[in-house]
């Protein structure tokens, strides 16, 4: 199982290396999704599952769809740079890297239900009531972080549409 | 093990993501620098909670992940800000007060 890890570990910092090196923003989100599911497979090797489809759906769902909007919204595409980037130059290096997790995950599900580390029973619960009992006061931190947040985009989101009016 | 090669992997995401920071000019890919500088971060907490079997970490982690996104939409505000009133992306552009 320690192989998978390597594994994962060298994509995950292939996936890095390609991300601040790259001179085009999608190609370098592209990688950056492509790492952050690798390290999604980390977490679950190292005993946080939840942790691990928190990373998938957050991490690479949510906040990296925001960071293709703000790219897409930032200039308009011609039609020579989307020809570009149908070419398969620009895809082949991030679907080499996602097929070799997909070989990881197809492989962990094929070898069964043990899982890798032996402390795997699960923490799920033990998180709940932690999260909850002295913990509760970071949760209401977050919330007081969340609503500005909402409010701090919300106002700079808008003064944009306003003024190119 | 395979948690002491979990922090040791962190690590070097966090230089990764530290040169990043440092050496790309563009306001977007410094934003992309700190997102990695916050995985290393957040895979360091996954790494120390994995080794005790405790859930503090992934509590830490979940701390993280909203910090992350409360950060992220207000930094892509900004960024459409700048990009709309300075035509450009470029950090060294906006220097009005000076700094």
């Amino acid at each position: 199982m320690e192989v998978l890890f390597y594994i994962a570990a060298a994509v995950t910092l292939v996936a890095t290396v390609r991300v601040i090196t790259h001179v085009h923003a999608v190609h370098a989100l592209l990688y950056l999704v492509v790492a952050l599911i690798a390290l999604a497979l980390i977490f679950y090797l190292l005993g946080a599952q939840f942790a691990a489809a928190l990373e998938i759906i957050i991490y690479g769902g949510a906040i990296m769809v925001l960071f293709i909007f703000v790219v897409m919204l930032l200039g308009p595409l011609a039609v020579e740079q989307e020809k570009s980037w149908l070419t398969p130059g620009t895809w082949v290096g991030p679907s080499v890297l996602a097929l070799v997790l997909l070989g990881e995950v197809g492989y962990l599900i094929a070898a069964g239900d043990h899982l890798p580390i032996d402390f795997m029973e699960t923490r799920e619960k033990g998180l709940s009531i932690a999260l909850y009992g002295p913990y509760v006061i970071g949760v209401e931190l977050a919330s007081m972080l969340l609503l500005p947040g909402l409010i701090g985009a919300y106002h700079l989101g808008r003064r944009v549409s306003k003024e190119s009016r | 093990m395979l948690t002491t090669h979990a922090l040791v992997l962190a690590i070097m995401l966090f230089c990764l993501g530290l040169v990043g920071l440092l050496s790309r000019r563009n306001i977007l890919y410094m934003l992309l620098s700190l997102e990695i500088m916050l995985n290393a971060a957040s895979l360091a907490f996954i790494a120390g909670g994995s080794r005790w079997g405790q859930a503090d970490g992934e509590i830490m982690f979940l701390f993280i992940l909203t910090l992350a996104a409360a950060e992220v939409s207000v930094a892509l505000g900004i960024v459409l800000q700048l990009s709309y009133r300075f035509q450009t992306l470029d950090a060294d552009a906006f220097n009005e007060m000076k700094g």
